[in-house]
């Protein structure tokens, strides 16, 4: 006969015993990685992008077609900036006309269709400009939802699409939160940013990063604690875009505002 | 030019990448699998639960089941940027994608209802291969002939009647199978949209619910109009060669049939009917009830932008209407016809609505897609995304079906069970 | 006679042996499940050379300051100094082999993308010094009168 105590401990062995393999189903978090220096890799890309300094010149569309070869007339790019504008009577106007390719030059706001919006200096309470581009989500829904493995998700966090393998359905496009994917007008295959790959695996900055005059965006290891990205991104208050998707996006944000969409 | 953006109008604020990707044939995809899924389900209904006065219904069904069953996929290899390619789904299978699954899925039904079929008509090819066999002179014509039943017998040509009673056995257990695994080729349908969590309209559970219903309204509906109008050919040549009285019943006979086999089928569908009109309202109900922050945009488009789309073409012509002409007594003909084509257009709205209508409003929720179906083709991209595009896959099952049915007889009149 | 009934089911048995061989010569080698995992691991991983491999364009200021120390030096001391050179000049890609000469941009539009007046609170771009497009000499280029290398007033031509 066991004692109660001997139970006891067995229990206590039995329930850690079970424990240990549920750990695995943990759900990778920035704080783990962080943590998570003795990683095969050891390198999580992540972005930071600081909206007070961006004056939406857009150098960074610019760069970003030139540098990853997608036709720079087509209306579709792999990032863009975002201009917002609050009113006093408390309207929301935002914009993106041709992903400020060529920047925003004017006051007013382009509402589709061929109608535009002027709103006087003195009508505006605040106004900013937001730049995207591909979150590289932890989960990436794209990914998930692609039905032949054409898109994945690299070791080093970076989530990418095999020009060779895609059959173009657009259920990735469909997939994804962000509306970051398109499809390549020459190629016709989906296609997305990958923080410029060929530039950050050869130790240089992405495209739109180098053409940044402002140093509203910056690219950086979120597992290495020293990097002065995974800094801020620990020590400052940073928001993510459409956090209810569950995606886990990994380019964060200064001075997000509740208007950004 | 970009894909998409040639029939995607933008309004207020789109994010840049944002174009109607998924088109025409993405409705007519669904549309198709549906009919594929609720003929199969129709046929059913007299195999496995012995409905009795669906019996001619039943072979004429799943015969048709297998004719469209060829056309269903051909909507996504037309929509597909690279067709060719296509077969990658087959090779490198991403199971955590709808699509992937439905491959599969797709690919077990249609083994399934060719199995099915294969017990159906077996005797049916040993009666025409063993005489061909016996001939000696046989002409070209006829070699070819012998050759193909020979090869759909499958090298049995046992038709005795303890084999026939096997057959039957096999053909209720494989439409036993077959019910849940169309339930879950058409369910898969419907998952493709209702899991995608980035689109508002289209995440919903209920999602591949409502497409079964839907599914079986349209594929009964479509049966039923196949059906009468094949009896009103027959009743044509019935007229015609009065004599010839083995090869067709006397044309009041027909008609008589007709109308009974009509009438059962119309129950069915009236059930099916009401089951996915009241999902598709509980998803509206709940919608506005619970009122996420979704909400706001998907209200401007339910009760704005698509509403004559909805409500009035969806459910007051696709499904109010057909159901008082099915409900009223003393269902003819003519009232049937009609009731069908309307029932066929209404879910064939309900698709249009869920596809176009789930890219009508942006990710952004503060802007607006507007679509405008190319009519006129002018290249390639706009021949096979627009109205010909559609036409086409739309046509399709009909001409297949003829052919189909010169392989399985439809109308014999001799039975074979 | 051994039953019929299991015909068609060979004759599927048949076909999903066929699709196995063809995926044997069809798939390449290194497509699998990678690091993470089926769900999103799930790749040819001969693509991220392929995406490795890519060519680079931009190469940066420092690799035009290695036969341009001039222009560098000079520029360094003025506002636009946070500037990158191939933002106006185009990318360099292989300059000076490939291309041997290069595009510069000197349009009105590139220097609207900043110095276009949108007074936007809590933006970088309300402490810009700009200008009406409209009113400041709108049929002009910006370059006839002001001199990009030195933005100040006094470098006006």
């Amino acid at each position: 006969m066991i004692n109660r105590r001997d139970l006891l401990k067995n229990a206590v062995k039995g329930f850690a015993g079970l424990a240990l393999p549920l750990a695995a189903f943990e759900i990778i978090n920035p704080k783990k990685l962080f943590a998570g220096k003795s990683d095969a890799s050891g390198v999580r890309w992540a972005f930071l992008v600081d909206t007070y300094k961006c004056v939406g010149c857009g150098m960074c569309v610019k760069a970003c077609k030139n540098e990853n070869e997608i036709p720079y007339e087509a209306n579709v790019t792999r990032t863009w900036v975002e201009r917002y504008v609050v009113t006093k009577d408390g309207k929301t106007f935002a914009d993106t006309p041709k992903g400020a390719r060529d920047g925003f030059i004017t006051g007013k706001i382009d509402l589709g269709m061929g109608n535009f919006q002027d709103i006087k200096k003195e009508e505006i309470e605040k106004a900013f400009f937001v730049p995207k581009l591909c979150n590289q989500c932890e989960n990436p829904a794209c990914v998930q939802v692609c039905p032949v493995g054409a898109t994945y998700q690299a070791p080093d966090g970076v989530v990418m699409v095999d020009r060779t393998w895609c059959i173009g359905c657009g259920y990735c496009i469909m997939g994804c939160p962000y509306g970051v994917r398109f499809f390549h007008p020459v190629h016709h295959t989906a296609e997305k940013c990958n923080f410029c790959y060929h530039r950050i695996t050869k130790g240089l900055q992405p495209a739109c990063v180098l053409a940044c005059p402002f140093g509203a965006r910056q690219i950086g290891n979120i597992k290495d604690p020293n990097d002065p990205v995974t800094k801020i991104v620990r020590t400052e208050r940073t928001g993510i875009l459409k956090e209810e998707f569950g995606t886990k996006p990994q380019v964060f944000y200064i001075g997000l505002d509740r208007e950004v969409k | 030019m970009v894909h998409g953006e040639i029939w995607t109008i933008k309004e207020l604020f789109v994010y840049p990448n944002e174009y109607i990707y998924w088109s025409v044939q993405i409705v007519m995809y669904p549309f198709m699998t549906g009919l594929v899924a609720g003929a199969f389900v129709l046929s059913s209904l007299y195999h496995v639960f012995g409905v009795r006065q669906l019996r001619e219904m039943a072979r004429f069904s799943l015969v048709f089941s297998f004719a469209l069953l060829f056309v269903a996929p051909m909507p996504i290899v037309l929509h597909l940027l690279h067709p060719l390619r296509g077969i990658n789904v087959f090779m490198t299978p991403h199971f955590t994608s709808a699509i992937a699954a439905f491959g599969i899925v797709f690919s077990a039904y249609g083994a399934i209802v060719a199995s099915e079929l294969w017990f159906l008509y077996r005797k049916h090819f040993v009666e025409i291969a063993l005489p061909l066999k016996e001939k000696q002179d046989k002409n070209l014509r006829e070699w070819l002939k012998y050759l193909i039943f020979c090869a759909l017998t499958l090298g049995v040509y046992d038709i005795s009647e303890k084999a026939l009673k096997k057959d039957e056995k096999a053909i209720k257990v494989l439409a036993a199978i077959g019910i849940p695994v169309a339930c879950f080729l058409h369910g898969y349908a419907g998952f493709i949209f209702g899991s995608v969590k980035a689109n508002a309209l289209w995440m919903t559970p209920l999602m591949p619910v409502i497409f079964i219903m839907s599914a079986i309204v349209s594929g009964i509906a479509l049966c039923m109009l196949t059906y009468i109008l094949a009896m009103e050919l027959r009743k044509r040549l019935a007229a015609r060669e009065k004599g010839d009285s083995q090869r067709f019943q006397s044309k009041e006979d027909l008609a008589g049939a007709e109308v009974s086999v009509i009438r059962m089928t119309s129950k069915y569908l009236l059930m099916f009917l009401v089951l996915a009109i009241t999902l598709e309202l509980l998803d509206f109900i709940f919608r506005g009830y619970t009122a996420v922050k979704s909400w706001d945009v998907l209200r401007s488009v339910i009760y704005g932008k698509d509403f004559a789309n909805i409500f009035i073409l969806q459910y007051a012509i696709g499904s109010l209407i057909p159901f008082v002409l099915f409900l009223l007594p003393g269902l003819t003909i003519r009232r049937a016809v009609l009731g069908a084509c309307l029932v066929l257009f209404g879910v064939f709205m309900m698709r249009w609505n869920v596809v176009i209508g789930g890219q009508a409003f942006s990710l952004s929720f503060a802007g607006y897609m507007h679509y405008h179906l190319p009519i006129i083709p002018h290249d390639w991209e706009t021949f096979k995304e627009g109205f010909s595009g559609a036409l086409l896959i739309g046509l399709m099952p009909f001409p297949l079906f003829w052919l189909i049915s010169k392989i399985f007889p439809v109308f014999e009149l001799k039975e074979s069970h | 006679m051994k039953s019929h009934i299991l015909r068609p089911l060979w004759v599927v048995l048949g076909l999903v042996a066929l699709v196995l061989v063809a995926r044997f010569f069809y798939v390449p080698k290194s497509f699998g499940i990678h690091e993470r995992g089926y769900m999103y691991g799930w790749y040819r991983a001969d693509d991220i050379e392929f995406w490795k491999n890519f060519p680079v364009k931009y190469q940066g200021t420092e690799y035009c300051k290695t036969c341009h120390p001039e222009n560098y030096e000079s520029l360094s001391m003025t506002p636009h100094a946070i500037i990158q050179c191939e933002n106006c000049h185009g990318p360099a890609i292989e300059h000076p082999a490939n291309p041997q000469k290069l595009t510069i941009d000197k349009s009105r539009g590139l220097c609207l993308r900043c110095h276009a007046d949108l007074p936007y609170p809590t933006s970088g771009r309300a402490d810009i010094k700009g200008i009406d497009p409209d009113k400041h000499n709108p049929d002009l280029e910006c370059v006839m009168c002001h001199n990009p290398h030195k933005p100040g007033l006094e470098g006006l031509k």
